[in-house]
């Protein structure tokens, strides 16, 4: 085991490069709709965004590809230059979708993006495994859980360091310079950052468990068929999935990225209140990662991962359903209302002499929220009686007396995360011996994560077009995920602390299957 | 508790079977040649079809090594 001090310098160096990794993997995700109007042209802007969510998916789905493919290299060559590789293949791609010119000068752009996107998702596939078996693999059996809890507020923590890149940027620039270049921006920064990471990552030791099985001679030949093609690891990597990382995936992304999409597109919020907001509650919520890491140390992981699951199943939908409350401007008392009318000269093949009228009207209501409802109209339309706008815009502005409610329903739902995430790769890292360890914690925590998970907001929004559907429809794909998790969780699943891990297979299986 | 793992290792084979054949059906009322929303589209249809395949069937062996005991402590 390392000493405290060296404990330390091998989670920095862990956690600052899974922080950059999940930094590069959230821009893409949180400028998704300027990415969709610069790369994916469509006339209906919800396609469009449809089109960014489709490729944000691919980012995620190929996630489970890149843990098999860094898993075995992590197994056969070690963990110290598997997490090396991941790190510059992500910070490289991420810089290069800074340097792409829009589609507009550059058609084959949405195609390069799109290849981008997978390269993305195939090093964050390899990055969290090697991050999580690096660091538990040089800590002691008792405090696992807290060490590794480090680990886990990347995620949050590389959400909400794009957060703020992001607003400060759009702060700094005006929103025409955003738009057409202060964008890149973000992706741009990314290629200091992880340079900065692989100096410090290059200064550490291999892990000491994996190099006393290469120094034993006893390390994995095919670490893919020794994980999967065996029964006796294979029922352990289909526990892990559906016992605990399925239910952990869709309570993650639906807390920390399903509520920003349901605040921005269902209640359309401003997106700069929105954002702050959320940086907000993340930050509020950061802590207690750690807390939940250090508690499952003494009381189980299963307890804490299983109470948090069952708390998102039954308070998803009133939470959300406030939320929604909160924001609708149809609870609201009208002060005044001010209407503005422009009209654009608008040529199309069909329409040549046609023109846009853009009406804005701008209300403010008793409690000081303020809306911006935009409708656009052709004039032909008109001309012939058709008075339906052809597009139609809200966005809410809230009145500050609204902050600290929003904010703590967001805290709420970022907590649950707290609880499902914090102590979720002790656990992993406790199922699996180390000879596989990389491999076989890595695919099943992304396809939790990556497939169940990542496909929320997809999923999600083609529920809520369902015939029938209402805005908070959505959720029951995270509910019923979260709900057979939880159950399979509750009767297959041990709550086993402090667990040996080394490389003897025999006791494995055992040690994570429920006794009672 | 191990009667309880192994006859729960039914629902589990029952449940990957369900996931799919619903998946399957929802896309088949769903896809319409003129529609207008994503939902109407063939392509998130075969996208999600294409990726919760194996998963359900990872669910539905799971389900069977639970049938077949392997879960029992």
């Amino acid at each position: 085991m390392a000493s405290e001090k060296g404990i330390w310098k091998v989670i920095t160096a862990s956690s600052v490069g899974t922080l950059i990794e999940w930094y590069d993997f959230y821009i893409f995700g949180s400028l998704a709709i300027i990415i969709s109007e610069k790369f994916f042209p469509a006339e209906n802007p919800t396609t469009a965004f449809l089109a960014t969510l489709a490729t944000f998916a691919a980012g995620f789905i190929v996630r489970p590809f890149g843990a098999l493919l860094f898993g075995r290299l992590g197994d056969m060559v070690g963990r110290k230059y598997t997490f090396l590789l991941t790190l510059i293949i992500m910070g490289g791609s991420t810089f290069l979708i800074g340097c792409i010119p829009s589609y507009e000068t550059f058609h084959f752009a949405p195609y390069l993006i799109l290849i981008l996107r997978l390269l993305q998702g195939l090093a964050l596939g390899g990055e969290y495994g090697g991050a999580a078996t690096y660091v538990a693999e040089h800590v002691s059996t008792k405090k696992r859980g807290y060490y590794t809890s480090w680990i886990q507020t990347t995620a949050t923590l590389g959400l909400f360091v794009s957060l703020i890149v992001i607003i400060t940027t759009q702060n700094s620039l005006s929103k025409e310079d955003f738009n057409n270049w202060g964008w890149r921006l973000p992706f741009l920064l990314s290629i200091i950052l992880v340079f900065i990471s692989v100096f410090i990552r290059l200064k550490m030791k291999e892990s000491p468990l994996f190099d006393k099985l290469k120094t034993e001679g006893k390390i994995s030949s095919n670490p893919l068929k020794e994980s999967f093609g065996k029964k006796q690891n294979l029922k352990m990597v289909l526990l892990a999935l559906f016992g605990a990382t399925m239910g952990q995936g869709v309570i993650w992304y639906t807390g920390q990225f399903y509520t920003q999409t349901f605040l921005l597109k269902v209640c359309n919020l401003n997106p700069t209140q929105t954002n702050t907001w959320l940086c907000i509650a993340l930050l509020f919520a950061t802590p207690f990662f750690i807390f939940f890491g250090w508690l499952s140390d003494k009381i189980g992981r299963k307890t804490i991962i299983l109470t948090g699951m069952f708390l998102a199943v039954i308070l998803y939908r009133p939470v959300f359903s406030k939320l929604y409350s909160l924001t609708n401007i149809v609870n609201k008392e009208e002060v005044s209302s001010n209407i503005q009318v422009n009209k654009l000269a608008h040529a199309t093949a069909a329409k040549t002499n046609d023109s846009i009228i853009i009406k804005t009207t701008k209300i403010i209501y008793t409690d000081s929220s303020k809306a911006v409802q935009e409708e656009k109209y052709f004039s032909s339309d008109l001309q012939i009686g058709n008075n339906k706008p052809h597009e139609h815009k809200t966005q809410i502005t809230l009145s500050d007396s609204y902050k600290w409610k929003v904010i703590g329903l967001i805290f709420i739902l970022v907590f649950f995360v707290t609880m499902v995430y914090g102590p979720i790769a002790a656990l992993l890292v406790e199922m699996f011996p180390t000879k596989i360890r990389y491999t076989s914690m890595s695919l099943p925590y992304h396809i939790g994560n990556g497939v169940f998970g990542g496909l929320v907001p997809f999923i999600a929004t083609l529920i809520t077009v369902t015939p029938g559907s209402n805005i908070l429809s959505g959720l029951w794909y995270p509910i019923g995920v979260g709900a057979v998790c939880f159950v399979i969780g509750l009767i297959y699943l041990s709550n086993k602390k402090n667990t040996l891990i080394h490389d003897d297979e025999s006791n494995y299986a055992d040690n994570q299957i429920s006794k009672n | 508790m191990n009667h309880l793992k192994k006859y729960a290792g039914l629902v589990w084979i029952i449940l990957s079977i369900a996931a799919i054949t619903l998946l399957c059906y929802a896309a088949y009322t769903n896809i319409a040649a003129h529609g207008k929303h994503d939902i109407n589209k063939p392509l998130p249809w075969i996208i999600i079809i294409t990726v919760f395949t194996p998963v359900a069937f990872g669910l539905g062996i799971f389900g069977y090594y639970a049938l077949k005991n392997e879960y029992k402590q």
